[in-house]
């Protein structure tokens, strides 16, 4: 791997918050110091969970608490040892916010947030109520933390421990983001129907990213709590939630550094206000809310996306970026051992539609279809617009379950299977709008497909044990960008590619999952000649390596020179049948095509 | 517990269930139309409940001089674009002139009027709707400085948004009303038995306003053909856009209601409880609970999750009184868990 000048600058920037303590700076930047580490931990989760997954939480607070007060607890009233107490609080987080994920990750993404903010004040309320946690004096004389007998109690000490937390925490989350489940959670923020195709569990990972949030959340209570030496309601209440959320979207919450600068610029700032507001307004009103308020609608107006964004572009210039993912040149070891699918013989029977009907209410989208496709062949599924053949293919691809009828593949049922488990058996498809993570290298949004070829866990990525099956993974992701042909833009932003050339990723993605029969959803469809050439040039070339294709269209011209057989669909039925040549003198498609004279 | 206990809370827990369903409904107006989570409604409930004990006890609202200087800088912002704009389009005189009768004049004279005229002798309802005369437009001074310009952003970005204008919001309100909270005079001090039960005025007024707003709102939206585009913008600004509903229009007029609903859930509360620059937020986020209870789209369900809020507040505090908030905040899980089981499948994009 190349090494790379930005990552290494911006360690060394981390560092240099390291060196800190040991200078004879005043007492009061250590414990500002202190905080912006506290905060970041907790800012880290949020750009995990709400900037890369897309799920948003302002009860970040509440597990600070949880993970603070259970320590708090264990350690005073039943005078076990901090480490105990991390370990303990680590677990109560994890379970609770599995708990709570586990019911809202289902629902439509506004409910998360305002979820979050029920629970956060229910966990408010509870801390300042329960008898065994003190009411809302709180728990004190929480004992400092000791490594091997050493004394950590002092602020400067504690700095060097929080920012070591947060530089792990770091480290950890930005191997998992590069990774096989990194590459599963940031294509959780396209929705449900991409990830699933692609055979990503979306509600798992959805839990996942939560628990984790919650888990760093809770590392970060923990440190408070033998910072503070004492824990009581306040500092876990919804507007320390609403903040650590602010200091995310402030810095960049689609940016891992972008928790750090968020969580150093609104510490900074407020403690700045907090210093200066009165001495200027007076201290008849509690002005730096207000300041703070307006800053933030500012921030949003001008800095949509957060400040980080702004730092690294303005970075970009002296020194553009290098490719962040890098697949191998060569082969890696083992990579020819990788399990692949055996094609089926050419002309055996794999895909069988015998019957299949969807219906919405009273609309029989589509009705009674019966069809197949052999091995080896390139079957057009065609109709004019509304003909069915949409739903048809979701039927097929099992984003929609059949109300009647069957559909086998290569001998299973499939018809009531759900996407995630359709592409397992070996149906990759395209999308007819491109779900494509636009910000993303072609590599990287490739190997999304490659998810069900890998196994490695979110632990063994955040630790770097993944690395030989990473490298296998994109060198396969590469392998295919190059068999479509894109081999060139290998390191370029999906985004900017052209639209035929997205399509050809995404067919690209599909071949990662090892099909034996693909299904592309009007591929030329919004495509320019040349495009369409290209395009019906890489589905000759599958054809000719053995891959089954259905390809459903409503553009006559591009599948008739491509297709071996037609299936020509009108208002949900099945009209016609037959050889490409056939079709075309078909009186009944050319009237259901051209209109018909009546 | 007693029948005459259980009736008593019966009765507090349908009361102060109404306000909640004066916010709810507030709440689902204005996410339905802008995708606006608005926080801010809290304040709003302080705003008008101290604005009106203000007018009662004969001291000049503050609250004027917000809107004033609020209104000023709408203006400033309204100019602002139109000069930026300059380039691609003729400044809109006509709009600006409008702006500044909105923003400028109007302001001014509501000044006149606080000045001029001795609220504290006035009644009730007049009071009642001074202060709405000033929170009203208030909340459309803050959708167009501090929304509108990002109307297309995220779901996220907005509740942002929502959230710093709550926290400038929240500081004013120290400033303008000062620590202390304030009662109001009574509605009534009329009173009948029905059975054995005391059924005090005041709770009817409360009962019966909301009542008429949530059937207000109800024809509203689901009868008239405004009320429709207006919920055309919320599923698709664009489209809504393209067939020529004026989409900033309707984002103003559900602030402007958001505003007049949370101030009057503010003055309805204000004979029986003590209402502080800051005692907004948490009877909001009531009214938050209500709204998720009715899925955020129904004003009838809204309606109905604010009566089993209340009630469940009701009762909670005559049993665990301490685990009250506890009990009303928890609400939500299982409710949230239940529409997970029956909602089935998860929303796309």
């Amino acid at each position: 791997m190349k090494s790379n000048t930005t990552k290494k600058l911006q360690w060394a920037f981390f560092a240099w918050f390291l060196i800190f303590p040991v200078l004879p700076v005043p007492n009061y930047w250590i414990t500002i110091g202190n905080y912006i580490g506290l905060y970041s931990i907790v800012a880290l989760g949020l750009v995990l969970l709400t900037g890369i997954g897309g799920l948003t939480s302002f009860g970040q607070a509440a597990f600070v608490g949880l993970g603070a007060y259970t320590t708090a607890y264990m350690s005073t009233a039943l005078g076990w040892s901090p480490w105990l107490g991390l370990f303990a609080g680590l677990v109560v987080s994890g379970v609770a916010a599995a708990l709570i994920g586990s019911i809202t990750v289902r629902l439509s993404g506004h409910f998360l947030p305002l979820a979050t903010i029920a629970w956060g004040l229910s966990l408010y309320y509870l801390f300042g109520t329960l008898e065994f946690l003190g009411k809302y004096d709180g728990l004190s004389g929480i004992p400092s933390l000791s490594v091997f007998g050493q004394d950590l109690s002092s602020p400067r000490v504690m700095y060097v421990v929080i920012w070591l937390s947060l530089g792990g925490c770091l480290w950890a989350l930005l191997n998992l983001l590069n990774s096989r489940p990194g590459r599963a959670i940031r294509a959780l923020a396209k929705g449900k129907t991409m990830p699933e195709a692609m055979g990503i569990n979306t509600a798992t990972y959805k839990i996942l990213i939560f628990a984790l949030a919650a888990l760093m959340a809770s590392l970060s209570g923990w440190l408070y709590a033998h910072l503070q030496r004492s824990v009581s309601a306040t500092p876990f209440g919804l507007h320390m939630g609403i903040e650590y959320l602010f200091m995310a979207v402030v810095g960049g919450v689609g940016h891992v550094w972008g928790a750090i600068l968020g969580a150093t610029m609104m510490t900074g700032l407020k403690s700045q206000l907090q210093d200066w507001l009165p001495l200027i307004l007076g201290s008849s009103g509690n002005f730096e809310i207000v300041v703070f308020g307006v800053l933030i609608v500012l921030i949003l107006l001008f800095a949509r996306d957060g400040l980080w964004p702004m730092v690294a572009g303005v970075w970009a210039n002296f020194h553009p970026p290098q490719p962040a993912v890098v697949a191998p040149e060569i082969a890696p070891e083992g990579f020819g051992d990788m399990p692949r699918r055996t094609k089926p013989s050419v002309g055996s029977l794999i895909l069988e539609v015998s019957e299949a009907r969807k219906q919405f209410g009273g609309l029989v989208a589509v009705k009674d279809m019966t069809f197949e496709i052999r091995a080896g062949e390139v079957v057009g599924l065609i109709g004019p617009n509304g003909a069915g053949k949409s739903t048809m293919f979701n039927l097929v691809s099992g984003v929609l379950p059949a109300s009647s009828g069957e559909i086998h593949f290569c001998g299973k049922r499939i018809d009531q299977l759900d996407s995630r488990h359709i592409v397992k058996m070996g149906i990759g498809r395209s999308f007819q709008h491109v779900h494509l993570i636009p910000h993303l290298s072609v590599l990287e949004n490739v190997a999304m497909g490659a998810h069900l070829r890998g196994h490695s866990s979110p632990l063994s990525a955040a630790l770097r044990w993944d690395r030989h099956e990473e490298a296998q993974l994109l060198f396969l992701a590469a392998e295919q960008i190059r068999r479509v042909g894109l081999g060139e833009y290998m390191h370029t932003a999906a985004g900017s590619l052209a639209l035929g050339q997205q399509r050809i990723l995404e067919i690209a993605r599909a071949l990662c999952t090892d099909p034996t029969l693909l299904l592309l959803d009007e591929p030329a469809a919004g495509l320019r000649l040349k495009e369409k050439e290209a395009l019906a040039d890489l589905i000759r070339q599958l054809k000719a390596e053995g891959m089954s294709v259905l390809l459903v269209e409503h553009d006559m011209d591009f599948v008739m020179g491509l297709t071996d057989r037609l299936v020509v669909m009108e208002f949900g039925s099945k009209i016609a049948e037959g050889l490409p040549a056939e079709i075309q003198k078909n009186e009944t498609v050319l009237a259901a095509y051209l209109g018909g004279i009546e | 517990m007693d029948m005459g206990v259980f009736a008593v809370l019966a009765q507090d827990g349908i009361t102060n269930g109404a306000v909640y369903a004066l916010l709810a409904m507030a709440l689902v107006l204005v996410f339905s139309v802008t995708r606006v989570i608005f926080l801010p409604q809290g304040e709003f409930i302080g705003y008008g409940a101290l604005t009106v004990a203000a007018l009662q006890s004969g001291q000049y609202p503050r609250l004027v001089s917000l809107l004033m200087a609020v209104g000023a800088l709408t203006f400033c912002v309204e100019l602002g674009t139109a000069l930026y704009n300059k380039r691609y389009k003729p400044v809109p005189k006509l709009h600006l002139m409008w702006s500044a009768i909105e923003n400028l004049a109007y302001p001014a004279l509501i000044w006149v009027l606080a000045r001029s005229i001795g609220w504290q002798d006035m009644p009730m309802a007049a009071q009642i709707a001074f202060a709405l005369a000033m929170t009203i437009p208030l909340g459309i001074m803050i959708y167009r400085v501090a929304f509108q310009p990002m109307a297309e952003a995220s779901v996220l970005v907005l509740l942002i948004v929502a959230v710093g204008v709550h926290f400038a919001m929240l500081g004013l309100g120290l400033f303008i009303f000062g620590p202390e909270g304030s009662t109001t005079r009574s509605f009534t001090e009329w009173s009948t038995e029905i059975g054995a039960m005391l059924v005090s005025g005041q709770s009817l007024v409360v009962i019966a306003v909301s009542l008429v707003m949530i059937g207000a709102l109800y024809v509203f939206f689901d009868r008239s053909l405004y009320g429709k585009a207006l919920r055309a913008t919320a599923v698709n600004r664009k489209g809504a856009q393209l067939v020529g509903i004026g989409t900033s229009q309707a984002g103003r007029m559900a602030f402007g209601l958001a505003a007049g609903l949370g101030s009057l859930a503010g003055v309805l509360i204000a004979p029986l409880n003590t209402v502080g620059y800051d005692t907004g937020f948490v009877v909001a986020l009531k009214g938050f609970v209500a709204a998720i209870v009715g899925g955020l789209a129904s004003y009838p369900l809204a309606a109905a999750g604010a009566a089993l809020v209340g009630l469940l507040e009701s009762y909670s505090s005559f049993w665990a009184s301490a685990y009250k908030e506890v009990i009303v905040f928890t609400l939500i899980i299982p409710v949230l868990a239940w529409r997970s089981l029956t909602s089935g499948h998860g929303d796309e994009e």
